[in-house]
């Protein structure tokens, strides 16, 4: 505890973190009104003339979309994440276990997977499978790859080199043991704080795809969609452009911090 | 020099070819008929055939993927169904929004990032340096379209300076086009620029503690010029890396803000393509961005060769 209060990045990101999950996880089963109740009496109200953050074209309360929008922006971020991760760090791991050309030919394929953006790879997606989640979970998932997979091996190269890894290797432990016995547990610290920060690109990443339509279809409320929605009415109601896109930079924000301060805390080393 | 230059780009050749089969592969595999998401589900089974011969659908893979690479090679990217026109025509067309947007907004994060990363590291720990570093930590949170939205409201709405979006063409003169180019080339430049000036800033630093500055200062060069002379061309090289990684996602933002400003660029091309199913322009959309975030990437590369004479011994 004192170690959080010595640490204001991490106390921070963790704080604001907590706080997204938990109105994520609320908004499941509570939220001020239905989120897609439409009521048309009360549209384009102001924040505080109709619920906490006014109302949309379709008289929707704002706040209770917000509410919703963070459950499904955090639940596809982690989906993809915990894919992207996944696969990566396999791969890394593998990598590292084999070098040679195989190594080689893994990294030009992390290269060639990196340099086509998540948003392009989700309209190709898209124009075959339809959009919807899983195209968006898919398409992220796929560029965090070669991002996992990258950090995994140059973590786990490292480890292979170290005393401890040959004395193991001269007892004639195999491969697959000491990558689960000493490669694994020493570059875990590295590879939860990229999961941190990779989240907070992935829920900057899905906003960009449901603005353009790619995300999650409606009714469901979706931060890039409400930013979307709300260009007709910039003049009318600044207000419905404004919630969701702080809603976003809070969310990625509070993530980096968390994913910084664990830097700092798990693997002072690598500290810039 | 030479050899490690032919090297790097039979590899450069090698990955671009990688790429574009990559992508024909992943549009070929995908479940869904080309000619049926071209068309509709409405279509005649004849007018189907029809169109899939036209599109060559009924020959194997191979030999659609050398036909459309020999095509590419000749600098024909087919025929788009819903323009009627060459797709290697559309590209070029749209590049005249993308490309001068693209390089405004990497100019604008430059010249904001590396005084400001420059000036923080001068006075690192300071008030200045806190003020810089926070408030380009917050700007890599935001995300660019949203820039955009918010200087629509600000700039077009309340104040009335500035059109709200599309574009005027290059016909209507060059002011006209830069202006409806410039609040879309802030809105992507501010997170790039948060992004730069903690990398400028953290360089900048660790180059002012080497041997070579110590030695400029000692021989009498003021701080400034030491700084400017010494320690900021050498802080350049990550920076220029940065610009280099950083391309993929600014190419994702200009697909965004173009949509958001509603210019006729390429990431609003790749969009209307794929709201109106048109398949050939998406894939060489998609090609064409791809390919251009390998060559940067290789250029950043080859940069590094001549910025750091250092890097040319001892290559991989």
């Amino acid at each position: 505890m004192r170690q959080l209060l010595r640490r204001p990045v991490l106390l921070a990101g963790l704080v604001v973190t907590l706080f997204l999950f938990l109105v994520a996880l609320l908004s499941l089963v509570w939220t001020p009104y239905p989120p897609s109740k439409m009521n048309i009496v009360h549209k384009l109200k102001p924040p505080f003339e109709f619920g906490l953050l006014g109302t949309d074209q379709f008289g929707r309360d704002v706040a209770s979309a917000l509410m919703v929008g963070a459950w499904n922006s955090l639940s596809t971020a982690l989906l993809a994440v915990a894919i992207g991760a996944t696969i990566g760090t396999a791969v890394g791991t593998v990598v590292a276990m084999r070098r040679g050309w195989v190594e080689q030919i893994v990294m030009r394929g992390c290269d060639i997977i990196f340099a086509v953006p998540p948003i392009l790879s989700a309209m190709m997606l898209g124009a075959f499978i339809g959009s919807g989640r899983f195209t968006a979970v898919i398409a992220i998932a796929t560029f965090m790859v070669p991002v996992f997979a990258r950090l995994t091996l140059a973590a786990a190269r490292q480890i292979w080199t170290r005393d401890y890894v040959a004395a193991a290797v001269g007892m004639g432990r195999s491969k697959l043991k000491i990558t689960f016995v000493h490669i694994l547990p020493n570059i875990s610290n590295q590879i939860i704080v990229q999961v941190t920060i990779q989240l907070g690109l992935a829920i900057l990443t899905e906003a960009g795809l449901s603005y353009l339509g790619l995300g999650m279809p409606p009714p469901n409320p979706t931060w890039g969609r409400m930013l979307a929605d709300s260009q007709t009415f910039l003049g009318q109601a600044p207000w419905l452009a404004l919630m969701p896109g702080l809603a976003i930079a809070i969310a990625v924000l509070g993530l980096n911090m968390l994913g910084d301060g664990l830097r700092d805390l798990l693997d002072p080393r690598s500290t810039p | 020099m030479i050899s490690i230059l032919i090297r790097r780009i039979l590899s450069l050749i090698v990955t671009l070819l990688v790429v574009s089969l990559l992508i024909f592969v992943v549009m070929d595999l995908l479940p869904g008929d080309p000619a049926a998401i071209v068309l509709g589900t409405s279509a005649s089974p004849e007018t189907l055939a029809a169109l899939r011969t036209q599109m060559g659908l009924d020959q194997p893979l191979p030999v659609r993927y050398l036909a459309w690479l020999w095509g590419v090679f000749q600098g024909d990217f087919g025929q788009s169904y819903t323009y009627g026109v060459p797709v290697a025509g559309l590209i070029a067309e749209r590049l005249t929004v993308t490309l001068p947007l693209a390089l405004m907004a990497v100019l604008m994060s430059v010249g904001i990032a590396v005084p400001l990363g420059v000036q923080a590291a001068k006075k690192h720990n300071g008030m200045f340096d806190a003020v810089v570093g926070a408030v380009s930590y917050v700007s890599i949170a935001v995300p660019a379209f949203w820039v955009g939205l918010l200087s629509i409201i600000l700039f077009s709405t309340l104040l009335g300076w500035m059109p709200a979006g599309g574009f005027p063409g290059w016909d209507a003169g060059l002011l006209a086009g830069l202006q409806a180019l410039l609040l879309p080339a802030i809105a992507l430049a501010l997170p790039q620029a948060g992004v730069l000036t903690r990398v400028a800033r953290a360089a900048v630093l660790d180059v002012m503690n080497e041997d070579y500055v110590r030695t400029a200062r000692a021989k009498g060069l003021g701080e400034g010029a030491a700084l400017w002379r010494h320690a900021v061309p050498n802080a350049l090289v990550p920076v220029v890396t940065m610009i280099g990684m950083q391309f993929t996602f600014l190419i994702a933002g200009a697909v965004l803000v173009e949509n958001v400003f509603n210019l006729p660029g390429l990431g609003r091309l790749a969009y209307q393509s794929l709201a109106q199913r048109d398949i050939v322009v998406m894939q060489d959309v998609v090609l064409f961005f791809s390919a251009l975030v390998i060559v940067v990437n290789f250029l950043v590369d080859l940069l590094y060769l001549v910025i750091d004479p250092r890097l040319r011994v001892g290559v991989r």
